[in-house]
């Protein structure tokens, strides 16, 4: 399991990577911590010409938190956000989904630009994105640009970025104090990919109901997404038992999980229930 | 038959000899074998199930940067087939594998074509460039297709069916007629294996001055495995030198004779140069030997009382798309095993073997003893509720009594073969378990619901079949220097035999451990017969050879001390590698060994050992996410003697952990063309540190046995034969409120999730 | 290419083609033969490897990426004249039986007790679940790495002072 021969750049900026993927013309990949392509490569499931390492671009590494949210550059690693002790008051959903991210020696390499970019459909910071209204800056040769998460993943592995693009940063919007979450996952052994995951959260007004309502879902999707029948069942309601119910149903009703090796459609649905279920008790709690 | 001496060394824990170079990343595994200039071979599979050979062209290959050759069944001539090594059987041979597709592919993953180049990833390179056309076959995808046999396989065969193997003991159907009770089920084992660490490997050296073959990575049977290879290749036994390096764990896998164990001898010689293969984790999971995979349908009949007076039933294999060298053993155990540690008068089992377009089934620890006693441990679990009787009672009143020893199994046809229990006390290993479980305790929680999760407890009896014969040979050296060398046929795949062999060489002679310079095994250069690693025989069959050889090499030193005192033989005394004379003056070894004194020692048996004992497993199910926990398990097994409590322990906890990958998450997938979906570690999943914390092991040695000096058991496939049954009874009694009966591993949470879906709604 | 860097202790430079894993670089190139590759798609574990004292697989960096890095092997963990005492409780407690997963285990073991010396039982399962070990059932090795701890405890309060 050797990897097809390639040319190996590691450029200094980001221009200087950028022109590079330019240059080459989708026969050019990116590599950062490469946790996810090295194994691509491995399987020759890819054949680049040329990995453009983007470990020497500085200021890719950043956690920064601040009014606008939490913003994550592309290199930020998941170990740099479990010991990064902001965190868990700054945004605890993303600390609570990325402890499940995969296994320690992983966590020391895997980024969160490598994560978005390979948009695996399971994968735990995709989800978050998504279900948080994240921002994507995205740089290539015509310039930067910033896309919503949820118009960022188009299918299972597949993004709308251009052979020539660069994610550099992703922005979390601010996370008020005193918002109800919950982060539920089932795999089948620890750090595996998930066979269902649920992110939920909302706020709550002066009478104790539910307001923006949101809630995600991975691994039981072509892609990660919000569930908007799920919400709407919660929004503008007391979160009790009752309110918990129809949101189970109305996620049964519009998951539409595809059969695979690893579960049928009909239990990933029932799953994903489940698990909302218990992220909406946690967040009640 | 027992030692003359008290023990220093067996039955201690000695810490392991081989542990010092593992520890410090010095093991030489066969990737380890320092050698300059070897080349790099590369195989291509093919990735059709079944069919055509229209195209194969190297051409392009060849010219490929750094190819020196590729080899395809035209540069071999006549392609040879691998022979069968255990039970073979004439109805069998249409079935076996030749060492290359020649015009015809039965499986994806079969070998077409080698690149030999200058390094790994120039020949994986140059596997792109062989032009290859299959025109695709129909496939047979299961065992259905299989046996409807519509599409045959072979052609020089009239049917998809290699053998049908038939267990008979008493008369079943009348048992079956005067039964008070009875109850047939369905039950099915899928397709897993035993995945060692270290993938296969092999290189080998081919000396054109000598013509001779140097070949590195043998494991498991490398003296049979030298015969095959010489047959095939045209070259004398003795000018083939099988090494056996550090090996990273075999479980029946490792070591059997693959198209490989040709290839890479050939391609070396073809070259003239050392060639070396390593093969990769995708390669391994669709090259080397599948297992498991049997279907059986099965009834019990009994007394009102509880007593089991028949079993009868029909299993199907699937064994791949060749029988292997070892290929028919799990389903020939199936039907020999079927009942147990249970004395049932009347056994009619007939077991089939059918052949499929997936990988080729072989071995994997406890073959066949795991399927069944998933398939009887069930059954018994149900009969026992049917019944109305408790599932221990049930069990106890029918485990073989101790004064019923020696005990026959079912007699297997064809080959007529009979094995027998040699000794024990299954009572006593049940009750033992029980105790160390809490069972009192603990089965207050059966179906109990704790914050949402149900618990279940269950126990299981077992029998470990071991120490297969005929034959193993041990050499003991008296080094010039007073040091001792063994030197033994058996192999090692990572149980710790150079410190078994050395405790038990160290005892026989009286010597101390420190005495022992060098244990080697495995290796064809070493004594001039051996047999191997399998069926948990290295210890009692090797070590048995090193009792024989240690009594001759004692009588060697004893006579030469004697001829240094004057005195007889029988007046010499010989104690911490001193000869002490009548008068009590005083020669260590070192001045009587001369150059050297050799004694060669053997061990014959074809009598089986029978290890025994019971398992029990406290579990818990999510009903909700089809979840199985598992909290609590306990092995309690009488091993018959004990020579190193670490190392058994070691093989109990391990294998009960792989038979709880067997039981909840292994599973090769196939698709209906034939394709292995599970082609990668993050799709088979194996048991890691973080899914079973809590597993506890007890050793008993109460029953020694009768048919070996040492009075051992062979004991390393005990931890796995019972899981299956075990997890499955213990999920059943959680779920018992819903009447949720597994009939299928593994219990994955989808199935169990779906089991619990099909209960609830079909009361609605 | 070349590439440089540290192992264990020494420098080293090494011409290797780009698509060369730091697993096969350390190996093949160097004949440090105790990292051990068992899947080459970053599942097992048996690869660990420290890099500038993180564990990280081996066959999922590039021997290209290792420039100017310092990097410990099992080898580097290891002396002549006494087991460390991480290796010392592995053969006590019967952690290993073919070794093979051996040296990922070490090396991850390692890595996080100098971290963490005082990671509980679940913590080092959770740890360790990223390497798989087919013969022991982890047992003996969760027990050696909790066993372990002291010596590394006393390590990390000798550097304070």
């Amino acid at each position: 399991m050797k990897p097809a021969p390639f040319d190996y750049a590691a450029p200094n900026s980001i221009e200087e990577a950028v022109a590079l993927l330019a240059r080459h013309d989708g026969a050019a990949r990116p590599i950062a911590g490469g946790q996810s392509l090295m194994s691509v490569l491995a399987f020759r499931l890819a054949a680049p010409a040329l990995l453009v390492d983007l470990g020497r671009i500085p200021g890719l590494d950043a956690i920064t938190i601040g009014a606008d949210g939490v913003t994550l550059g592309a290199r930020v690693r998941w170990r740099d956000i479990e010991k990064d002790g902001r965190l868990s008051g700054a945004h605890p959903l993303l600390a609570a989904a990325i402890a499940h991210v995969a296994h320690y020696q992983i966590r020391n390499r895997g980024t969160v630009g490598g994560s978005l970019a390979h948009a695996d459909p399971a994968a735990e910071m995709p989800g978050i994105a998504v279900v948080c209204g994240a921002e994507i800056t995205i740089v290539g040769a015509r310039g930067e640009r910033t896309v919503a998460a949820g118009e960022f993943f188009t299918g299972a592995l597949a993004t709308v970025l251009d052979t020539d693009e660069l994610i550099v940063a992703v922005r979390l919007p601010p996370w008020p104090a005193g918002r109800r979450w919950g982060f539920e996952e089932f795999a089948r052994r620890r750090g595996d990919f998930a066979l269902a995951g649920i992110a939920a959260f909302y706020d709550t007004d002066a009478a104790g109901r539910a307001r923006d309502v949101r809630i995600g879902v991975i691994g039981a999707t072509n892609r990660p997404c919000r569930l908007p029948a799920a919400e709407a069942a919660l929004e503008g309601r007391i979160v009790d038992d009752t309110a918990i119910a129809a949101a189970a149903a109305a996620t049964r009703a519009s998951v539409d999980p595809p059969d695979d090796l690893h579960a049928p459609a009909a239990y990933r649905r029932a799953l994903a229930a489940t698990l909302l279920e218990r992220a909406l008790a946690r967040a009640r709690r | 038959m027992t030692s003359r001496r008290t023990n220093t060394y067996i039955g201690a824990a000695i810490e392991r000899f081989e542990d010092l170079r593992f520890l410090r990343g010095r093991g030489i595994y066969v990737d380890d074998v320092p050698h300059a200039t070897t080349l790099h071979a590369a195989i291509l599979r093919s990735s059709v199930a079944h069919g055509l050979i229209r195209v194969l062209d190297a051409t392009e290959a060849r010219r490929r940067p750094g190819v020196v050759a590729v080899i395809t069944a035209a540069e071999i001539g006549p392609v040879p087939v691998i022979p069968i090594r255990l039970a073979a059987w004439p109805s069998l041979e249409p079935f076996v594998q030749p060492v290359i597709a020649a015009d015809r592919v039965r499986f994806v993953g079969e070998p077409i074509a080698v690149v030999v180049a200058d390094t790994a990833a120039r020949a994986e390179d140059a596997l792109e460039a062989i032009a290859l056309e299959i025109e695709p076959l129909p496939v047979v995808a299961d065992r259905d297709a299989s046996a409807a046999g519509a599409i045959l396989l072979f052609p020089g065969a009239a049917s998809n069916r290699a053998i049908t193997y038939e267990g008979r003991k008493g008369d079943a159907a009348a048992a079956f007629r005067s039964a008070d009770y009875t109850r047939r089920e369905h039950f099915s084992v899928q397709r897993h294996t035993a995945i060692h660490m270290e993938p296969r490997g092999i290189m080998a050296e081919w000396d054109r001055i000598w013509g001779r073959l140097t070949i590195w990575g043998a494991s498991k049977v490398p003296y049979p495995n030298r015969k095959i290879l010489a047959g095939q290749i045209g070259v004398d036994p003795a000018l083939i030198d099988m090494i056996e390096n550090d090996a990273g764990g075999g479980f029946g896998v490792r070591g059997e004779f693959y198209p490989e164990d040709f290839l890479i001898p050939f391609a070396a010689r073809h070259v003239g140069r050392a060639v070396k293969w390593i093969e990769d984790r995708r390669e391994h999971l669709i090259a080397a030997n599948h297992a498991r995979e049997v279907e059986c349908t099965l009834e019990i009949a009994c007394r009102r009382d509880g007593r089991i007076l028949a079993f009868r039933g029909h299993a199907r294999a699937d064994l791949g798309a060749y029988v292997r060298t070892n290929g028919v053993m799990g389903p020939r155990n199936v039907a020999q095993i079927l009942s147990g540690p249970y004395d049932v008068a009347n056994i009619e089992m007939d077991v089939e073997l059918l052949l499929t377009n997936k990988t080729p089934a072989g071995t994997y620890r406890a073959p066949g003893r795991f399927e069944a006693d998933f398939f009887r441990e069930r059954l018994i679990e149900m009969a026992a509720r049917d019944l109305g009787i408790d599932r221990i009672a049930f069990r106890r009143m029918n485990l073989v009594p101790t004064t019923a020893m020696p005990y026959a199994l079912a007699t297997i046809n064809p080959l007529e073969s009979t094995t027998h229990c040699d000794s024990g006390d299954f009572r006593q290993t049940l009750d033992r378990c029980l105790a160390e479980f809490d069972w009192a305790t603990k089965s207050r929680l059966s179906g109990a619901d704790r914050e949402g999760r149900r618990h279940g407890v269950a126990v299981s009896c077992y029998i470990e079949g071991g120490a297969s014969g005929p034959r193993e040979d041990a050499r003991l050296i008296l080094e010039p220097d007073g040091t001792l060398s063994v030197h033994v046929g058996s192999s090692s795949v990572g149980q710790g035999v150079e410190t078994i062999f050395a405790q038990i060489a160290a005892d026989a002679l009286g010597v101390p451990i420190e005495r022992l310079r060098s244990v080697r095994h495995g290796s064809t250069g070493l004594v001039t017969e051996g047999f191997g690693a399998y069926s948990s025989r290295s210890t009692v069959m090797g070590g048995s050879a090193v009792l024989d050889a240690a009594a001759k090499l004692e009588a060697q030193i004893r006579a030469r001390a004697a001829a240094r005192f004057g005195c007889a033989p029988d007046a010499v005394l010989l104690r911490d590698g001193t000869a002490i004379g009548p008068d009590l003056a005083a020669i260590d070894y070192a001045a009587l060994a001369g150059d050297g004194l050799v004694a060669d020692g053997t061990f014959l048996n074809e009598r089986r050992t029978h290890s025994y004992g019971a398992h029990a497993a406290h579990v818990s199910v999510d009903p909700r996410t089809g979840h199985v926990a598992v909290h609590d398990y306990v092995a309690v097994e009488d091993v018959g003697r004990i020579i190193n409590p670490e190392t058994l322990h070691g093989q109990t906890v391990g294998a009960i952990v792989q038979g709880l990958g067997g039981a909840l998450l292994e599973h090769l997938v196939y698709d209906g063309e034939g394709q292995l979906l599970t082609g990668s570690l993050a799709d088979y999943l194996m048991p890691t540190a973080s899914d079973f914390p809590v597993i506890r092991g007890v050793a008993l040695e109460e029953h020694p046995s009768p048919v070996n000096p040492l009075g051992a058991k062979g004991a390393g496939e005990g931890g796995i034969i019972p899981v299956g049954g075990v997890i499955a009874n213990a999920v059943a009694d959680a779920l018992a409120a819903e009447g949720v009966q597994p009939t299928a591993l593994p219990l994955s949470p989808p199935r169990v999730w779906a089991l619990v879906e099909a209960a609830r709604n079909g009361r609605k | 290419m070349t590439v440089r860097f540290d192992v264990n202790g020494r420098r080293a430079e090494v011409a290797v083609e780009p698509r060369t894993s730091l697993a096969d670089c350390l190996r093949h190139h160097l004949g440090l033969t105790g990292t051990h590759l068992a899947c080459e798609h970053g599942v097992c574990g048996a690869c660990t490897v420290l890099v500038d004292g993180e564990a990280v697989r081996s066959c999922l960096m590039l021997a290209v990426q290792a420039e100017g890095r310092s990097v410990v092997t099992v080898e580097g963990l290891s002396n002549d004249a006494a087991l460390s005492p991480l290796q010392a409780a592995f053969r006590r407690h019967h952690a290993l039986q073919c070794g093979f997963c051996t040296p990922g285990m070490i090396t991850t073991a390692h890595a996080l007790l100098t971290e963490e010396p005082d990671a509980d039982a679940d913590r080092i399962r959770e740890v360790l679940s990223g390497n798989l070990c087919r013969c022991t059932g982890y047992v003996g090795i969760v027990e050696a790495v909790l066993e372990a701890r002291a010596a590394y405890r006393g390590h990390k309060a000798d550097a304070a002072s």
